[in-house]
């Protein structure tokens, strides 16, 4: 237990609690310079460089020299490491490189400039996918608990294991078939920009959000039912029937309360896959996303941007975990109120 | 008496259980009548039925079972009748139960005050204030500490004592016209036991509800009811008014329930000491000290009694001399040389002389060996036995222990509690020790197995010249086969001698309070001891 002394020589005991999650923090932290590391150093092993890519097959052995000398690509790894963490630590994530050109007039434009609006995006699709998906994924799932072995139960854990089977394009190609094809309900394209007002952003967004929830229903539906049945045969399950409890209620007050941890951290796992995982459902529907960026970036070797994006999927899984973890000693009393 | 007292009447209830892929019967045509007020013991060992039965009489039966016979009448209402939701009305309301386990029975998402009084509210007995302010009321009746504040606390902050003083409290909270108390003591402390036996006995008294008690315990339930009834393999046994059934038991079954407490040991002469345990401090981790100063002489090829609550080293003190748990400091001297403190330092033959059989045989046991394998397994790695030598060594031993060759080809799995710690006490023989330390090897198991396992123990020492070092809990147990006993309390040795002089006033005073907390077979022993202790 951490011990504060304040000015006041006034000794404040900390709630466990929050020691762990400044310690999970200092860990995310520490992860996220590994993984900086890791980015960092497999993008210098990726086959080619800017200069070639940009200046093409036929440029001079100068010509390129002077222009990766111009990008700064000519110092050792370890010093552009350095510089680069240092930048990110003060906020600058750099300047793309893309825009430049060897005529020396350099129209190239800040990364977060770029990488802002499509994280955006991203994060409104997330969001928008969660707030359908988790509520439906709890509720089939404590239902399925409920009503186990029955033909609803059977329903609908075969219909989100199918839906999770067929690759995600073909489940956005199907919905757009259905949905905007045959019955012209959404648009087929999720083309949303800053200007977009928010019931459109919405309306366009449906079937991309639409295909991401039937993709990630599944595992969380899974994961709450069987988490639940796991404790249905503890004994203070047995205590609860015995005191006259109904059935929705040992469910719902008893076996659920003790079900968070594993629950969560699924759900935790499926929304950092919805911020860095969705770039197929992206293209098919042509939506602004951050993943298209970091795809575009990677083909054309603009390094400073796709390190950006990198460090931002990092940080969100380490985020997410983190609020997982925090979740699930909140729920578990024998931490929340130690003896 | 008029037949309106009659509370619940149960007439040839038969209840099968499913397993093995058919049904078996667990019930076959059980009666019980029970007045207001009136308790009835229901006693028996483990797979008797006794469980069944008890929840049986809520009209309640565990998933696998299924009622399928006789009727159950509850204050003149069929429960066999009754679907799920008219049930329900019933449980927790006018029939309560209080499990076993008290630590897994409560749910530990919930303070302790909302699970005593969520029946009674959700029953709408009474309102979320008045309940919980009787619930302070019955804290306080079952002498728990801090009743005011205690059910402020989650299930995982009292002790188990306490908890089961709680889950009392809880079925109390309705003012049930009966309660069901299944095996509610089984899992505390000689010592905590009474506290919780007094408190429960005074309650149910004050409320004048009746109750069923089960347990295996002959001298607890003698305590408890006013009728015992004794069951075997789901059929009653013998019937009786508690004073009748303790003064003269009719059935040789009964009789045999006393068995345990008929070995007798002769005292044996005086001899060296095969393992001296000097001066030994042992901690887990950074924590306190688990052991402090423990000093202890082990007499060659004679048994010696490690005794005292959970809690007091007893485990710890095995762990110390095995080496799975090097002492911070002090020495172990085996045969006048000293051991290396940690099992990864010692020799093959250090190994091999000291060996140990543990309580639970089933988890000391691979699920997926064979007898054979098992047995086989330190006859190979000891003595370097294959093949047929082996196998011819695994006859032996199996012999030893009473069982023959139709075991060798078995899974642990195909064995009965007591064939398990057979099993693992010819694993233990197979090394040709000669120390094996005994850790509560007769604590899971039944009165009648106990003492087979007990006499074999005994028969093995005769011939074999072993020295065990016993440690247990059980005081009647400590009486039927050890030499010498230690006490143990809070990490320390509070005594150490002969048994007879143990067991001979005067006693320091937690040794009194230890055998004075072990439950005998005389109906007024709890209330003598009550008034004992508070004059």
């Amino acid at each position: 237990m951490f011990i504060f002394n304040l000015v006041h020589g006034v000794m404040i005991h900390v709630h466990p609690i929050l020691t762990t999650v400044i310690q999970r923090l200092g860990l995310g932290l520490l992860t996220l310079f590994v993984v900086s590391i890791i980015i960092f150093s497999s993008l210098e092993f990726l086959p080619g460089d800017f200069g070639q890519a940009v200046l093409g097959q036929a440029a001079l052995p100068e010509t390129v020299e002077a222009f990766r000398r111009e990008l700064g690509l000519d110092k050792p790894p370890i010093e552009r490491y350095i510089s680069w963490v240092g930048n990110v630590i003060s906020g600058d994530l750099g300047t793309s490189f893309s825009g430049r050109n060897s005529s020396g007039v350099d129209r190239s434009r800040d990364v977060w400039e770029l990488i802002q609006p499509r994280l955006a995006n991203t994060i409104f699709l997330a969001s928008m996918t969660a707030l359908i998906a988790v509520p439906l994924a709890l509720a089939l799932g404590i239902t399925a608990a409920l009503y186990r072995n029955s033909i609803y139960d059977r329903v609908v854990n075969s219909v989100t294991l199918t839906t999770i089977s067929f690759p995600e394009f073909f489940v956005a190609y199907i919905l757009i078939l259905v949905f905007s094809t045959y019955f012209k309900v959404f648009p087929s394209l999720a083309n949303i920009s800053d200007a977009t007002p928010f019931l459109e952003k919405i309306y366009r967004s449906s079937l991309p959000a639409l295909a991401l929830t039937l993709v990630i229903v599944a595992h969380m539906m899974r994961m709450t039912r069987a988490a639940i049945i796991n404790l249905l045969a503890s004994p203070y399950i047995e205590m609860a029937q015995l005191k006259g409890t109904s059935k929705a209620k040992v469910i719902l007050h008893h076996a659920l309360p003790n079900a968070w941890a594993p629950i969560v951290n699924v759900i935790a796992f499926n929304l950092a896959y919805l911020v860095v995982g969705v770039v197929v459902v992206e293209v098919v529907f042509v939506y602004p996303g951050l993943g298209q960026l970091m795809v575009d970036a990677v083909s054309s070797r603009d390094i400073p941007v796709v390190q950006g994006c990198a460090l931002i999927f990092a940080g969100t899984y380490i985020l997410l975990n983190l609020f997982a973890d925090v979740i699930s000693i909140i729920t578990n009393p024998r931490l929340l109120h130690p003896r | 008496m008029s037949t309106n007292d009659v509370i619940l009447t149960m007439r040839d209830v038969r209840i099968d259980g499913f397993s093995d892929d058919r049904w078996h019967q667990i019930i076959k045509g059980v009666d019980i009548t029970l007045r207001r007020g009136e308790i009835l013991g229901l006693i028996g060992e483990s797979g008797a039925g006794k469980s069944t039965l008890g929840l049986a009489a809520m009209g309640f039966a565990r998933p696998g079972c299924k009622f399928v016979g006789g009727s159950i009448e509850f204050d003149g209402i069929d429960l066999l009748k009754l679907n799920n939701a008219e049930l329900r009305t019933l449980h927790g309301s006018r029939i309560a139960y209080v499990a076993q386990s008290a630590a897994a029975s409560f749910n530990p998402a919930h303070r302790l005050i909302n699970q005593t009084i969520e029946a009674t509210v959700s029953h709408g007995i009474a309102d979320q204030t008045t309940a919980k302010q009787d619930a302070v009321q019955l804290y306080t009746d079952l002498q728990l500490p801090d009743p005011d504040s205690i059910g402020e606390r989650y299930p995982h902050q009292v002790s188990g004592g306490q908890l089961q003083r709680v889950m009392t409290a809880m079925a109390m909270s309705s003012r049930p016209d009966l309660i069901i108390f299944d095996e509610p003591t089984t899992a505390l402390d000689v010592t905590t036991q009474v506290e919780v036996l007094t408190a429960m006995r005074a309650i149910v008294e004050k409320y004048n509800t009746a109750a069923i008690y089960i347990t295996h315990d002959l001298a607890v339930v003698a305590q408890m009811a006013d009728s015992i009834k004794v069951l075997r393999y789901g059929e009653t046994v013998e019937d009786a008014p508690t004073r009748d059934m303790m003064s003269e038991p009719k059935q040789a079954y009964t009789q045999s329930l006393w068995a345990v407490r008929s070995i007798e040991k002769p005292p044996q002469p005086q001899v060296d000491s095969i393992l001296e345990i000097n001066h030994v401090d042992a901690s887990y981790g950074k924590s306190v000290k688990v052991l402090n100063d423990v000093n202890i002489k082990v007499p060659r090829g004679q048994t010696i009694a490690i005794v005292g609550e959970s809690g007091s080293g007893k485990s710890t003190t095995a762990r110390a001399i095995t080496g799975l748990l090097p002492p911070l400091t002090g020495d172990i001297v085996f045969n006048g040389q000293p051991l290396p403190a940690a099992l990864k330092n010692r020799t093959k033959s250090q190994l091999q002389s000291i060996q140990m059989i543990y309580q639970m045989a089933d988890t000391a046991m691979n699920p997926r060996h064979t007898v054979r394998d098992i047995i086989g397994r330190p006859l190979n790695f000891y003595l370097g036995l294959t093949g047929q030598a082996q196998d011819k060594k695994v006859m032996e031993l199996l012999h030893l222990i009473e069982l023959d060759e139709s075991f060798l080809d078995r899974y642990p799995s195909e064995l009965s509690g007591g064939q398990k710690q057979r099993i693992c006490i010819a694993r233990a023989l197979a090394a040709e020790p000669e120390l094996i330390i005994c850790d509560e090897v007769t604590s899971a198991l039944d009165q009648i197995v106990q003492e087979g396992i007990l006499k074999l123990l005994l028969r093995l020492q005769e011939e074999l010249g072993i020295t065990y070092i016993f440690i247990t809990h059980d005081i009647a147990t400590v009486r039927a086969i050890a030499d010498q006993v230690v006490v143990m309390f809070q990490g320390k040795v509070v005594e150490q001698g002969d048994k007879q002089e143990i067991f001979q006033p005067p006693y320091p005073a937690y040794t009194e309070l230890l055998l004075s907390s072990v439950p005998e077979m005389n109906p007024d022993w709890l209330t003598q001891l009550q008034e004992k202790r508070a004059g």
